[in-house]
C-alpha cells in the first residue's frame, strides 16, 4: 500500500483550482497503487480551505496553520512532517510558481525522484509518467525508479475533483526552522490604461512578428477589426508593449468571442490564458504549432502576406 | 562578492524533425544559449557593472561544442566559465539530482555568495534544478525571480517573484542564496565586438566528474525517457488553404460572421 499526499495551494485567501485538479491526479495514482489521499493545506484559512479540499476520493485532511501566506520554508517543513506521520509515498504538488518554489526542495531534501510538469501517471509495479518536451513538440514516457516520489502536475490535465468526501480532518503542529526568505507584499501588475479581458475581440502577437516596428500590421489589423490589441509573453518581454497587454499563465485571462492569433506558436503558458474563447483563429508557419490544437481556424502561412490582405477587406 | 551563473546549452527543434529513439534526432537540432540563462547572464553582468559583484563565473553541463555558447555569456561580460562534461553524461538523460551533485561540486570549489540561473530550460522544461540545488548547498532561493536588487551589506537581495495572474510576491531573500531568474527581468545586450574578441582571451575551464571528485555514480539518473512522440493533435480546425488574398478573404467571411467589424 502506497498513500498520496496531495498539496493544496492557495494565495490572498483563496484555494486556487490547481489544488482540486491535482486531488484528481493523486486519487488516480493512489487508487493504482491501492493507497489513500492524503492533502496537506499549509498556511492562511486552513480550516475553510480543509472543507472546501473535502472532496470526493480524499481520505484525510492535515492542517498546519502557520503564517497567512506561501512560504516555501512552511510548506517544506509541514509536507517533511506529513511525510513522516503519514504512509504517504508521493507527493502530488501543483506545477506552479509557488510548487516549483518547494517541490524540488522537499524532493532533494528527502532524496526522491522529482518529475515536473507531468501530463500523466501511471502505476504499474513502477511509476511511469507523460511530459512533453522541446517546447511541447514532443511528449515523453519517463519511468522513475523507486517507489517514492514528488511530482508536480500541470494544470489544466486533469478535471477538478467534485462532490463532498468524508475525510478526516486534522490539525497538525510543526516546529519551523528560522525562515531566511521573509514575503514582505504583493503588487499588481497587469492594471493600465486597458483591460484585454473585456475585449470581445482581441488581435493577439506574437513571436513571428520578428521585429517591433512590424507591430504596425497588427495595430492596423486591431484597428480593422475594431479589436483590442493583446500579445504573448516575448513581445511583453521585450518591452514592445506593456504588461497588461500579456495573454496567459503570467498575464491575463481572457475569453473574447474572437481570439486571433497571429505568429503565436501557442505555448502551454499562453493557451491557459485564452483557450476559453469562443472562436479561435491562428495564422503561424508552423504546421505543427500547437496552437491549431485549439483553434478553430487555422491558417499556415506568412502573417506578413496575409494580414496586409486581411485589412484590405475590412478597409 | 562572487556570482555563479547556471547556464545551458540547449536543443530546439526544427519545424520538421525526425525522432530515432527516445530522442529527436541530431540533424534536426539547433543548439543555443537557453533563453532563460540569458537573462541571468545579464542580471549577474549589471550586478558586476554596479559594482556589487566583484567576479561572474558561468558553469555550464555540456559537450565541447557548448563552448561556443558559452563564449557568447563571456562576450556579454562574464569573467572565465567552468564546463563539466563526462562519459556519463551521454549515457542518456540527466535527472535534477544528477545536476544538482554536479553543480555542488563546483558550488564547494568557486564559493559564490549568489548563484543565479534560468527558470527553466527550454528543452527538458523541469524547472527544478536551481531550488533543489538550493537545498542541497544549504543556501536560500526563490524561484521564478523577475526584479532583483541586491543590498551586499545588508547581505539580502530584494526580489519579486513572477506569481500567475500578473501578481508578484515581493521577497526578501537572505544571502547566500539561488535564484532562478525569469525572462523579462532584463534586457539581455547583445555581445559587442569587443566583447566578442575579449571572450576568446577568457579562461574556459574544462573538467570531468573525477576533477570534482565526483564518479558517474553521483550523476546516475533516477529517470529513463523510455518513448517519445509527437501528441496527436487535437485539432478540429478548419485549415484555411489558398494564396494569401484568397485566404484573407475566407477570413474575412468568418469573421464578419461572428459579428466582427470595425
Amino acid at each position: 500500500m502506497a498513500d498520496v499526499l496531495v498539496v493544496a495551494e492557495h494565495r490572498r485567501g483563496d484555494l486556487r483550482d490547481v489544488s482540486y485538479e491535482a486531488i484528481t491526479a493523486g486519487r488516480e495514482l493512489a487508487d493504482a497503487r491501492g493507497g489513500d489521499l492524503h492533502v496537506a493545506v499549509v498556511g492562511g484559512d486552513v480550516d475553510a480551505f480543509a472543507e472546501e479540499m473535502n472532496r470526493e476520493g480524499v481520505d484525510a485532511i492535515h492542517t498546519v496553520g502557520n503564517g497567512e501566506e506561501f512560504d516555501h520554508n512552511v510548506y517544506q517543513t509541514a509536507i517533511a512532517a506529513l511525510l513522516d506521520r503519514t504512509d504517504a509515498a508521493t507527493v502530488v504538488a501543483p506545477n506552479s510558481v509557488n510548487g516549483l518554489d518547494y517541490a524540488p526542495a522537499v524532493a532533494e531534501d528527502r532524496g526522491l525522484p522529482l518529475v515536473t510538469d507531468v501530463i500523466g501517471v501511471e502505476y504499474d509495479g513502477g511509476l511511469t509518467i507523460t511530459r512533453e518536451m522541446y517546447g511541447s513538440k514532443v511528449e515523453t514516457t519517463v519511468d522513475v525508479d523507486g517507489d517514492r516520489h514528488v511530482l508536480t502536475v500541470r494544470g489544466g490535465e486533469w478535471e477538478p475533483a467534485g462532490g463532498v468526501g468524508d475525510a478526516a480532518i486534522e490539525s497538525v503542529d510543526v516546529e519551523l526552522p528560522a525562515s531566511g526568505a521573509r514575503v514582505t507584499g504583493f503588487e499588481e501588475v497587469a492594471g493600465g490604461d486597458v483591460d484585454i479581458a473585456d475585449a470581445d475581440v482581441l488581435v493577439s502577437v506574437g513571436r513571428g512578428i520578428e521585429e517591433e516596428e512590424n507591430l504596425e500590421l497588427v495595430e492596423e489589423l486591431a484597428d480593422a477589426l475594431g479589436a483590442t490589441l493583446s500579445a504573448s509573453r516575448p513581445i511583453v518581454d521585450n518591452g514592445w508593449l506593456p504588461k497588461n497587454r500579456q495573454v496567459g499563465q503570467s498575464g491575463k485571462v481572457v475569453t473574447p468571442d474572437v481570439y486571433v492569433a497571429v505568429g503565436i506558436s501557442g505555448a502551454v503558458q499562453h493557451v491557459a490564458g485564452m483557450k476559453g474563447s469562443d472562436t479561435i483563429i491562428a495564422i503561424n508557419t508552423d504546421p505543427n504549432a500547437p496552437i491549431f490544437d485549439i483553434a478553430d481556424y487555422g491558417i499556415v502561412g506568412d502573417l506578413f502576406e496575409v494580414i496586409p490582405e486581411l485589412v484590405d477587406e475590412f478597409a | 562578492m562572487k556570482v555563479l551563473v547556471t547556464v545551458k546549452e540547449v536543443a530546439e527543434a526544427d519545424d520538421d524533425f525526425a525522432i530515432e529513439g527516445t530522442d529527436i534526432a541530431e540533424s534536426d537540432l539547433e543548439y543555443d544559449l537557453n533563453e532563460w540563462d540569458d537573462y541571468a547572464v545579464e542580471a549577474a553582468v549589471q550586478l558586476s557593472e554596479a559594482g556589487i559583484a566583484d567576479e561572474v563565473v558561468t558553469v555550464t553541463i555540456g559537450p565541447e561544442r557548448a563552448e561556443e555558447t558559452i563564449r557568447m555569456a563571456l562576450a556579454k561580460g562574464a569573467d572565465r566559465a567552468v564546463r563539466v562534461w563526462d562519459d556519463a553524461f551521454e549515457e542518456g538523460f540527466s535527472d535534477v539530482a544528477a545536476k544538482v551533485s554536479t553543480f555542488e561540486a563546483v558550488v564547494e570549489a568557486e564559493e559564490p555568495d549568489l548563484v543565479l540561473g534560468g527558470v527553466q530550460a527550454a528543452d527538458t522544461g523541469f524547472g527544478a534544478t536551481g531550488v533543489a540545488l538550493a537545498e542541497r548547498i544549504g543556501f536560500e532561493h526563490a524561484a521564478v525571480v523577475n526584479d532583483l536588487e541586491v543590498d551586499a551589506d545588508a547581505g539580502v537581495a530584494h526580489v519579486h517573484r513572477e506569481l500567475e495572474g500578473g501578481v508578484e510576491e515581493l521577497t526578501d531573500v537572505d544571502l547566500p542564496a539561488v535564484l532562478t531568474v525569469q525572462t523579462g527581468i532584463n534586457e539581455p545586450r547583445y555581445a559587442s565586438l569587443r566583447g566578442i574578441r575579449q571572450a576568446q582571451r577568457k579562461e574556459i575551464d574544462a573538467t570531468d566528474l573525477g576533477d570534482l571528485g565526483l564518479t558517474a555514480e553521483d550523476v546516475e539518473s533516477a529517470l529513463t525517457i523510455t518513448s517519445m512522440y509527437e501528441p496527436e493533435s487535437e485539432s478540429d480546425a478548419e485549415i484555411i488553404e489558398g494564396d494569401a488574398g484568397e485566404v484573407a478573404g475566407r477570413l474575412a467571411e468568418v469573421l464578419r460572421d461572428k459579428g466582427v467589424s470595425a
